[in-house]
């Protein structure tokens, strides 16, 4: 811990940003680089996470206490989560999944759901014009969610950016919004019910006799079933969950795929959460990783 | 700067010196990182000890009117450990929780708790509380205390299962009409086919996790979804003390959108 502070600290003071020199500060920062670099590569020597999932809790209360508009603490908690997103394809990690918008975010007050929306679509918009960060990482985006319940600019940009990456290999970045678990269930429920229909009326179809089949044909729904059907489907179940302001809820997200996760719960704000925090959080896991990993084991080997 | 280092890390990645050092600083950084963790157990054992001891005046008065229900949730290794779970629950019911519930993955506890409890079966709190499986249990001779046991299979186990309900009823309904209406199943659709197939149930207001980490181990997640969780650590080391601080941090706590809040 005491390493990463080391090289966090030429960022955060404020007097290295204010000096005209510019050499000092192309030498500071790539120094600030190859520290972070080196801390890497020491924390990848024990097991590193797959995939992170973030809740991005505390913006508003960013914006309070630090008296500014409460759109303004969205935009912080937006280049926070650019941060960490490049933190995160430096460390390898391959999915970073982050709860955007919750359903439940609907029964806000209409201006701020409003200005919300009006930020997503920006920010869609922006990486949609300016393709350089995406292509450098390389990066395919999701969006996970009731996309029909989104007003229809915002829909419209989420799917042109993701059809526009889907074929990106490499950093996999999944948006929940308007996402909660249990909508996600039941989504997936009905996916499941939907393709079993298809399936009976093709062998209706087949069968002269007009023998309506509806039990005993098909064998029992499994988890499996279920599983194929979920947003998340294709990508590992998250390593770890990180919420930030302290809160100990998990607040209606990945609540299906979190069963040997990680759940983290560090202090700072989203705004405030960097680099020392994203190491602190995966020093943590490699300390609950045995534990973790047998249980997954057991838990296979009784399947 | 930048090339140097890649150099370095290119030159000798196969070196076996340059993994002995990375090994060895990860080694420091963990060992640092136990000292801290000493320390700050050290100092959690004295303020939980202080609490039991009844020392700490802001411990002493307990609203627990806001906890309806509390889940336990116990590591497979330790919920063999019937000594401490019976300690648990005594502890429990002394401090005046009405409704627990004791989850683990494996279903331990629900083995070897619950043929026990089969003769102190109350059909009328189960009926109250919407559950398969309760007990009144005044072991330890204090105010009466209603349990459930839950294990893995009532998890996502229980979700297929209602699924299965959901969908036979889709085939019933739609069978003439050859099917043509698209299933549209809701959330209360589903949370009835839960409590149809026996794996429904309240919402817990507060979740403890004792266990080497914070992870909820698969509790049903349709009864998961603003509730509080606390990690406890390992249930062997399990204090009083403890308990009654997480009570209190729970009592301060405020939520948008679940139970606990003002739904806005």
């Amino acid at each position: 811990m005491a390493g990463s502070r080391t090289s966090c600290s030429p960022s955060a003071d404020p007097k290295v940003e204010k000096t005209d020199e510019v050499v000092t500060t192309g030498v500071l920062a790539s120094l600030q680089n190859f520290l972070r670099k080196c801390l890497i590569a020491v924390l990848s020597y024990g097991p590193m996470p797959k995939h992170i999932a973030f809740i991005m809790d505390g913006n508003r209360r960013y914006a309070k206490f630090r008296s500014i508009q409460q759109g303004a603490g969205h935009r912080v908690g937006f280049s926070a989560l650019i941060a960490s997103l490049m933190y995160c394809y430096e460390m390898g990690v391959k999915y970073i999944t982050v709860y955007a918008f919750s359903i439940d975010n609907f029964k806000r007050d209409p201006s701020e759901v409003q200005s919300l929306m009006e930020l997503m679509e920006e920010k869609i918009n922006e990486l949609l014009d300016n393709r350089s960060v995406i292509n450098k990482i390389n990066c395919k985006i999701n969006f996970w969610g009731n996309l029909d319940l989104l007003c229809e600019p915002v829909r419209l940009a989420a799917q042109k950016l993701m059809a526009s990456t889907a074929g990106n290999t490499g950093l996999v970045f999944s948006v929940c919004m308007p996402y909660n678990s249990t909508s996600e269930i039941v989504n997936a429920v009905n996916e499941v019910c939907a393709e079993r229909r298809e399936m009976l009326q093709i062998e209706h179809a087949g069968d002269c006799n007009g023998y309506a089949a509806n039990n005993g044909v098909h064998s029992e729904i499994s988890v499996a079933d279920l599983d194929r059907h979920m947003y998340s489907a294709g990508c590992p179940d998250p390593d770890i969950v990180i919420r930030t302001s302290g809160e100990t809820r998990l607040s209606n997200f990945l609540l299906w795929q979190t069963t040997f996760s990680h759940l983290q719960n560090p202090d700072p704000l989203w705004p405030e959460f960097s680099f020392r925090h994203l190491v602190w959080a995966i020093l943590q896991y490699q300390r609950a990783y045995p534990y973790l990993e047998q249980s997954r084991n057991l838990a296979k080997k009784q399947m | 700067m930048k090339s140097v280092f890649s150099l370095c890390v290119q030159m000798s990645r196969p070196s076996i010196i340059l993994k002995f050092i990375l090994g060895l600083l990860w080694g420091i950084i963990h060992l640092a990182i136990s000292l801290f963790n000493l320390w700050s157990l050290l100092i959690y054992n004295i303020e939980c000890y202080l609490i039991s001891s009844g020392l700490l005046w802001k411990y002493r008065d307990l609203h627990l009117d806001r906890l309806k229900y509390l889940a336990i949730v116990v590591a497979s290794k330790e919920a063999k450990n019937n000594m401490k779970i019976r300690q648990l629950l005594c502890w429990l019911s002394t401090i005046g929780v009405k409704y627990v519930c004791l989850y683990d993955i494996e279903g331990i506890l629900k083995k070897s708790f619950e043929p026990a409890m089969n003769g102190l079966r109350d059909g009328k709190a189960g009926e109250y509380l919407d559950i398969g499986a309760s007990v009144n249990y005044s072991h330890c001779g204090h105010k009466e205390m209603v349990i459930e046991w839950l294990s893995g299979s009532d998890g996502k186990e229980g979700i297929a299962k209602a699924a299965n309900l959901l969908c036979s009823t889709y085939f019933s309904e739609n069978t003439h009409g050859n099917g043509k209406r698209e299933p549209t199943f809701t959330e209360a659709d589903m949370a009835s086919a839960l409590k149809a197939v026996g794996c429904g149930g309240p919402e817990p207001d507060l979740l403890l996790m004792y266990g080497p980490a914070r992870c909820h181990l698969g509790f049903p997640a349709w009864r998961l979804r603003y509730t509080e969780i606390m990690h406890m650590g390992p249930l062997k080391s399990m204090k009083y003390g403890a308990i009654v601080k997480a009570l209190y941090n729970f009592s301060k706590k405020y939520q948008n959108y679940g139970k606990l809040g003002f739904q806005l």
